[in-house]
């Protein structure tokens, strides 16, 4: 596989470091794929090419067509952009939407800034492990509902939602989905259904500044902004091609190793998960089988979660806590609080790809002792 | 409900409210009722989840107020 992950570095749902494949890929394309895709002559022909190449290998990894595919700048402006999109092209049928509490800040926001007073939008809640219920998601699509959306799986507690259940109901009630799938992709199947979906290469080890929206043929996704003849009517501005390029080779380089790199990325994650489990006060989140498989969160009791990761940034280790992407780091994590969880001391480790087993192990013994350090400094030891 | 003790965490940030609830609550004696004002968004669901976790009863909440009954 390559590189291995710098030593420490726990935290691949913010994001991976560059794939070896995205880097040579990224280094070439710079120098075949410079010039304006959109022109005529040979090196706009070549930089074409390179560019309806890596969609087409992204388009085969999502299990769609190419010209579904186009490439925001990041993860959140493709959730932005898809929830625009239909809000615009379903605004004959209604303004409702139909979400899950425990979305991305990225969806939530999006869903928040759709035009018109009646834009009202359900947030179906989820049970104590982060999970939909997709009778109660299906129960809250009206017949003015344009639009719904769904994670792939959480972003914070790592549960995998039933999104192949969620969107055969959907698509009975002809409500179209958007699947966020920015935690799933390059792990395993993209779960069929979709209307639109989105992804964000550097999750998977590509490039930042290259996000994915895809939309399905026949869905009434419209432009939300100004006409642009560029990112295949979806995305306005000149093509990153390099960075498409290199995106597409890190997406079939971990798709490639993921059978085999995802199963010791859950063995570690086990092992994890259960040294955890042995630090007094602490309480692991999110699903015990429907999970992903890299990823650990757990909230401990009297602890200030941001002392918590001081404590482990001096000891060497780097991961994130609750809350993440939102505007207001004084609201507790809306993940957390949808699932009545403990919302105090929240951690969340999760494994890049290539992680030497060496520092799970390393993190195990230091957490105990920065957990009971912070309690101290908090005078709750012994409570 | 009158409680047996108040308990002010105002203005107090998470999980200070939780850690005084918890060092105050032996103040009470089992089946008595501690009143703890906090008003951190995140009390919310800490003070429920400490409640799971201590075995001691949510009775009631209202704008920036728990009433717990401590049960151990």
């Amino acid at each position: 596989m390559g590189d291995t992950p710098p030593p420490g570095y726990l935290d691949a749902a913010s994001t991976e470091p560059l794939h070896p494949a995205a880097r040579d890929a990224l280094e070439a394309a710079y120098r075949a794929g410079w010039a304006d895709p959109a022109r005529l002559y040979g090196a706009g022909r070549r930089a074409r090419l390179l560019l309806d190449t890596a969609r087409e290998s992204v388009a085969a990894q999502l299990g769609c067509r190419p010209d579904e595919v186009a490439f925001p700048a990041s993860g959140t402006q493709a959730a932005h952009l898809a929830v625009a999109g239909l809000a615009e092209g379903r605004r004959r049928t209604g303004r409702h939407a139909v979400t899950s509490a425990v979305e991305h800040s990225a969806v939530l926001h999006a869903l928040r800034r759709r035009p018109g007073d009646d834009a009202a939008t359900t947030e179906v809640g989820v049970d104590a492990r982060g999970r939909v219920d997709p009778d109660a998601f299906a129960g809250a699509l009206r017949p003015d509902t344009a639009l719904a959306c769904l994670q792939g799986a959480n972003h914070e507690v790592g549960t995998v939602q039933p999104v192949a259940e969620v969107a055969e109901r959907c698509a009975a009630a002809g409500v179209p989905l958007i699947v966020d799938a920015a935690q799933s992709v390059g792990r395993g199947p993209v779960p069929p259904g979709w209307a639109a979906l989105v992804a964000s290469a550097h999750k998977w080890g590509g490039p930042p500044g290259v996000g994915v929206l895809a939309v399905r043929g026949g869905v009434r996704w419209r432009n939300p902004g100004p006409d642009d003849e560029r990112g295949y009517g979806r995305v306005p501005g000149f093509e990153n091609v390099p960075g498409v390029v290199a995106a597409a080779a890190a997406l079939e380089a971990v798709v490639a190793a993921a059978a085999a790199e995802e199963v010791r990325l859950a063995g570690l994650a086990d092992r994890l998960r259960a040294g955890v489990a042995t630090v007094p006060d602490v309480v692991l989140l999110g699903h015990p089988e429907h999970r992903l498989g890299h990823l650990v969160a757990f909230s401990c009791l009297y602890v200030d979660g941001e002392a918590l990761l001081l404590e482990l940034d001096r000891a060497g280790f780097a991961v994130s806590s609750g809350s993440s992407c939102t505007a207001s780091a004084l609201e507790p994590s809306h993940v957390l609080v949808a699932m009545g969880a403990l919302t105090q001391g929240n951690v969340r480790v999760s494994l890049p790809r290539g992680v030497d087993p060496a520092d799970v192990d390393r993190f195990l013994a230091v957490l105990p002792e920065a957990v009971r350090a912070v309690r101290e400094q908090l005078g709750a030891s012994g409570l | 409900m009158t409680a047996d003790l108040v308990v002010d965490a105002t203005g107090q940030r998470c999980p200070l409210p939780i850690i005084e609830l918890a060092r105050r609550i032996g103040e009470v004696p089992v089946g008595g009722v501690v009143h703890l004002l906090a008003d951190d968004p995140a009390a919310g669901p800490d003070v429920a989840a400490w409640c799971r976790m201590r075995g001691h009863e949510l009775l009631e909440v209202h704008g920036g107020g728990y009433l717990v009954r401590r049960s151990a």
